[in-house]
């Protein structure tokens, strides 16, 4: 199967899709069909081209696969593979971009092409970061994926998209800078900028220590960790239905990605330094932002607040380094990524039809909507992480895994658990139970068959992963051990040398 | 057959729930209830043939679930005397609950999701006791309150229903917020979740002698414990769990409100089942707790703190489901108190009679909401005997049941009598500090059980008929499908304490449990209950005499009195008709304060300090100055030549000293 170079084609299979769009010129009624069924064709061709990813894929080996690698611009060289760690990332990504255009199906109406083109682009450059193996091309691809964010919050966006966008750009942006003077230094000091060679290669102690700061301020804006996620409710608010799910979906993930591609591997003595600052920050997101969220009025700002507690989680998880914390934190990422694209979609679904995203604008949805209720109390609930969901799961491991590295972070993390069900159950009952009292909700309709379409696999997902997670656990744990064994051993060797330095002193 | 008992109810949840639309609710009803009888009728079999057989406990593994690192949890069912004696009880009343729901709710137009849900409930409480693992037990743990959430608010329109549904979820992950603590504990401790590899290693950490044992194995909130004040933790934080699903004091508020579901809800889930999922952990996780005198302890206190409080709070209600409701919460404190002094079997045994006849009350009560349409204050009813007959019969075999009229040295006596006696006795001879104050609190309680038990009976069926002519007019008994239920739980109520004492605590207690219900090797309260003084034995009889009295007093014979007795102590009357104002102080102890504190942090927090400092801020300091560059972009070209010269002059001179330098 290496015969053909799988990666590239579902990095760049997007692109071609892009291209055939921007041949159709017109912009009428028929093309702007067309221009949304190549759009859906091309990510649903793309999505089952990426199964063969993991068909191929083989559980037990720890290093990267399918690799491809060609000689580009000198010392930087076009380098794909995936391991454990990545490869589920590109199955999600593949798989949620076709409920994205399903999404914006009937919702976007003026410029339809340009919107499907900056999605097929995002597509192809979100999974070129998760595949790369070449820092210069992962920072390449992990920037240039603001543009069309950017594009989509600021074209197709709400009332105050402008701002909102700029907010985006200005966060994430001040992180770009520092991670490319980092990325700059780390080739200066290692001579490569190959992803593998850079994990082999060991900084020196005082150097990780300003190289992890420089990435951190990148991947924590993308997270987002507490105190710089106020970008987020601004962004989702604002973004496009389909917006939001890649958004909360993908691009959030991008952070925990590269915590554990670059941060933990390459800088195992700094990120241990800094485990404490990471656990704090998490737990004051996880407190902070469920308490925010409990008193929102706007939905989608109270799920964008969730989305950050739930984040929290995850970054807790990883810098536990245990077995449980990490392989916690990938799960928690990938059944985020379904669970908030999902209830993003729910929103959806009732902004279309009302416009409005007021949480009081509601009231006894059930009534008139009986199978959105269900849809929508499933997807709560495995927001507020009920055994039976992917929710539970992977918010059980990290917590558990922080309880083995420190029991204080553990006692705190797990009152996110009690204030998750406060503000998801509040939700649900002031937009959905209740007698159907408002004028304007009279002649609301049920899901319909498109949305059926969307949601339905959702739940399905969310529900089989809840019962048998173990084929995600079979994919991350070699990749998941060999990364915790290699941290240990460099902590062990860090310990080793002190102790040898203060001997001979 | 164990695979069959558990997974038929959910394959009638999965009928019901998803097509139930389509095949209507008559098939609805008759598919769940159908698969329930057989469920329940194989718990029977299950329960005698495991319960006269040789084998200790065994494992029927199902498939796998989460492995990561060195935990590696699979879902299974772990099968010992304590799951049948579980399977028989959840399946029994939910087998009943069911047929008496097909009355009950016949004219509700949702009944397929009536069914679904208690399928679903009776589902995930089987998962709960069959659990082999703490991972699969906290699974039906959440499930359970899953299935009471979406039942309580089953009638979606009423705000009061849908507030108690919420109410009652978050209450409940109160409680788990410790169960998952208590959860990861155990793994920190024993590297595994599985209850079998736990109980084989529990006995390593007794005693507290030895180097070896002094060493901290768990540090836990900045405190380095050693192996036995670990298990105390541990213990602790189980319990935490077990006080949420169980409603015991403090974490109590869920319960009363709960009462806003369907009452066969209330019969099945706040009654019989779910609700004595506490009391079950505690007897399930008995290898930790004998461990732990300090746990035993605490769980003594609490659950005879609930018994006396929930009792003196039953006294005044007037909704009649509200008084069976804290008569529920204070035999659950019965039951603990029980379990604390290390008497696990007549802890258990009071669970499973209490379930007979604590589920016959609620049906019953429901048989009488049922005919005075729809109303539940006993104040507008009154004199109901004469046309419910039969209702009425019921109603005082689960009362005798309840009080435990018996009488003392004799096997003649209602199933109450044996179990709750047997828990009181066991508090008298208990070894734990706290052993006495909980018999007192028990005896006293039995006395108010008594009054409350009998001020219902007389409320509801005795004295003047107070509802409205045109309600009594058509008010009769209820149908039989809703009557046979009650005989049923009716025969278990009076026979289930002579029938089943023998194995439960007597006679044939090891060879029926055999170790399901661990006990150290210290603990004899089985033996030393049959040596208290006659007076302790006569103490909870003499107390159901005077409650029936006093009762008889207040409201057949002198029914001025509880008037009286309200004008003369306004305060307490207050005090309990509120129930010790909990809700109140909660309010303004935590719920306000977090909302509050949510709308400062998002509008201070987030709002002023980060944006204001951050993006805001800085997008406001870039506009700042370029309008102040825009102020210098006067137009005029010499402006620009002047400070093009003043620049090129400021940057020589920087060249020449700064950059030599």
């Amino acid at each position: 199967m290496a015969s053909w170079p799988i990666l590239s084609i579902v990095t760049f299979l997007p692109l071609v899709g892009a291209a055939i769009i921007l041949l159709i010129w017109d912009d009428n009624e028929v093309s702007r069909r067309n221009v949304k069924n190549v759009a859906l064709w091309t990510t649903l061709l793309t999505f089952f081209l990426s199964i063969f990813i993991w068909i191929e894929f083989d559980n037990s080996v720890a290093g990267f696969q399918m690799v491809e690698k060609a000689d580009w611009l000198g010392s930087i060289s076009y380098h794909l593979g995936v391991d454990g760690i990545s490869m589920l990332f590109i199955i999600l990504t593949t798989f949620l971009m076709p409920f994205c255009i399903l999404a914006s199906w009937e919702s976007i109406q003026n410029r339809v092409r340009e919107y499907m083109i900056a999605f097929l682009i995002l597509e192809t450059l979100m999974i070129g970061v998760f595949c790369t193996l070449d820092i210069v091309l992962f920072y390449v691809f992990f920037e240039a994926g603001l543009i069309p964010m950017f594009l989509i919050i600021g074209v197709w966006g709400g009332k105050r998209r402008v701002y909102a966008s700029f907010k985006f750009f200005l966060y994430t942006l001040v992180g770009s800078v520092l991670m490319l003077l980092a990325i700059m230094a780390m080739y200066w000091e290692a001579g490569t900028t190959d992803i593998p060679a850079l994990l082999e290669y060991n900084f020196p102690a005082s150097m990780q220590t300003w190289l992890w700061l420089a990435f951190f301020a990148s991947f924590a804006v993308k997270m987002p960790m507490w105190p710089v996620h106020t970008w987020l409710p601004d962004a989702h608010v604002e973004a496009p239905t389909a917006g939001s799910v890649i958004l909360a979906g993908i691009l959030l993930k991008m952070g925990g990605y590269g915590f554990l591609r670059f941060s933990l591997p390459m800088f195992p003595l700094a990120s241990a330094d800094f485990a404490p600052m990471v656990y704090t920050l998490s737990i004051i997101a996880i407190i902070y932002t469920s308490l925010v969220a409990l008193m929102q009025e706007d939905m989608k700002k109270l799920i964008a607040y969730s989305s950050v507690a739930h984040m929290g989680y995850v970054t807790m998880g990883l810098f536990t380094m245990t077995a449980q914390g990490v392989q916690g934190g990938i799960f928690q990422m990938l059944s985020h990524g379904l669970v908030s694209g999902a209830l993003f979609l729910c929103v959806g679904v009732v902004y279309d039809r009302m416009h409005t995203r007021e949480i009081a604008a509601y009231g006894g949805l059930v009534n008139r909507m009986p199978k959105y209720a269900v849809v929508f109390l499933i997807f709560t609930l495995a927001n507020v992480g009920m055994p039976g969901t992917s929710g539970f799961v992977g918010e059980f491991l990290t917590i558990l895994g922080a309880f083995i590295a420190n029991t204080w972070v553990a006692i705190f993390a797990t009152t996110g658990v009690i204030l998750s069900a406060a503000y998801a159950l509040w939700l649900y009952r002031r937009v959905v139970y209740g007698a159907l009292e408002k004028e304007s909700l009279r002649e609301i309709l049920d899901l319909s068959g498109r949305e059926k379409l969307m949601l339905y696999p959702l739940v399905a997902l969310v529900i089989f992963y809840g019962f048998y997670p173990a084929p995600i656990f079979d994919v991350t744990q070699v990749s998941v051990d060999a990364l915790i064994a290699n941290y240990q051993n460099a902590l062990d060797v860090a310990n080793e040398a002190a102790k040898t330095a203060a001997a001979t002193q | 057959m164990y695979q069959a008992i558990v997974f038929l109810p959910l394959i009638g949840f999965l009928i019901a729930g998803l097509a139930g639309r389509s095949i209507g609710a008559r098939a609805s009803e008759l598919i769940t209830s159908g698969l329930l009888v057989i469920s329940a009728l194989l718990s029977w079999v299950a329960f005698i043939s495991f319960g006269l057989g040789d084998e200790k406990s065994f494992v029927i593994p199902i498939m796998r679930w989460v492995n990561s690192g060195n935990l590696n949890v699979d879902w299974s069912l772990y099968i010992d005397t304590l799951t049948v004696v579980m399977l028989v009880v959840v399946n029994t009343v939910s087998a009943l609950v069911h047929i008496y729901s097909i009355g009950y709710m016949h004219s509700d137009p949702h009944r397929p999701r009536f069914f679904a849900y208690l399928s679903l409930f009776t589902f995930s409480m089987l998962m709960l006791v069959t659990a082999g693992n703490l991972m699969q037990m906290f699974f039906g743990w959440e499930g359970v309150g899953l299935a009471s959430y979406l039942l309580i608010g089953f009638w979606y329109k009423k705000p009061s229903a849908n507030a108690a549904a919420m109410k009652a979820f978050i209450v409940n992950r109160i409680g788990d917020f410790g169960f998952a603590l208590g959860i990861f504990g155990v793994f920190v401790l024993f590297d595994t979740i599985n209850l079998d590899t736990v109980f084989a290693n529990a006995a390593s950490f007794a005693g507290q002698e030895g180097g070896e044992n002094a060493a901290p194995v768990l540090n836990f909130a900045g405190y380095a414990l050693d192996r036995s004040s670990a298990i105390t933790i541990v213990c602790l934080l189980l319990f935490m769990g077990a006080m949420g699903k169980s409603a015991q004091f403090l974490l109590h508020t869920w319960l009363p409100d709960a009462m806003e579901g369907p009452t066969p809800v209330s019969a099945l889930i706040h009654a019989a089942t779910m609700v004595t999922a506490g009391v079950f952990l505690v007897a399930r996780m008995s290898p930790l707790f004998e461990l732990s005198v300090t746990a035993l302890t605490v769980v003594t206190f609490i659950g005879a703190t609930t018994a006396f409080f929930a009792a003196t709070v039953g006294l005044v209600q007037n909704d009649i489901k509200r008084v069976i409701a804290y008569s529920t919460c204070s035999q659950l404190g019965y039951m603990f108190a029980a379990l604390g002094v290390g008497a696990y079997g007549p802890a258990i045994f009071h669970l499973f009679t209490h379930a007979f006849f604590k589920a016959l009350l609620f049906l019953s009560a429901g048989s009488v909401i049922h005919a005075v349409g729809d109303e539940q204050d006993m104040r507008r009813m009154g004199g109901l005997r004469k046309h419910i007959p039969k209702t009425y019969w019921m109603m005082i075999i689960g009362t005798v049941a309840l009080t435990g009229v018996g009488i003392p040295g004799t096997i003649l006596g209602t199933a109450g009598f044996f179990s709750k006696d047997a828990i009181i006795e066991s508090l008298y001879v208990g070894q734990n500090s706290w052993a006495g104050y909980a018999f007192g609190m028990t005896v006293i309680a039995a006395l108010f059980t008594s009054f409350y038990s009998w001020r219902l009976i007389f409320m509801t069926f005795h004295g003047r008929e107070r509802a409205p002519a045109d309600v009594m007019a058509h008010i009769h008994d209820s149908p039989k499908v809703m009557m046979v239920p009650l005989y049923i739980l009716a025969a278990g109520a009076l026979f289930a304490g002579v029938m089943f004492y023998g194995i439960f605590i007597g006679d044939g207690y090891s060879d029926f449990w055999k170790g399901a219900l661990f006990t150290s090797a210290e603990n004899e309260i089985l033996h030393d209950i049959h040596g208290v003084p006659l007076w302790v034995k006569l103490s909870p009889f003499i107390m159901m005499v005077t409650g029936f009295f006093l009762a008889w007093l207040f409201y057949i014979r002198s029914t001025y009195l509880p008037g009286e007795l309200a004008k003369q102590h306004p305060g307490l009357y207050k005090f309990l008709l509120n129930k010790w104002y909990f809700d109140e102080i909660y309010d303004f102890l935590f719920v306000n304060p977090a909302k509050w504190l949510g709308r400062f942090l998002w509008k201070k927090g987030d709002g002023w300090m980060i944006d204001g400092f951050g993006p805001d801020g800085i997008s406001a300091r870039v506009l700042d100055i370029t309008n102040r560059v825009v102020r210098l972009q006067s137009g005029y070209l010499y402006h620009y030549a002047f400070a093009m010269l003043i620049g090129a002059a400021a940057l020589t001179t920087w060249m020449m000293f700064g950059g030599a330098g």
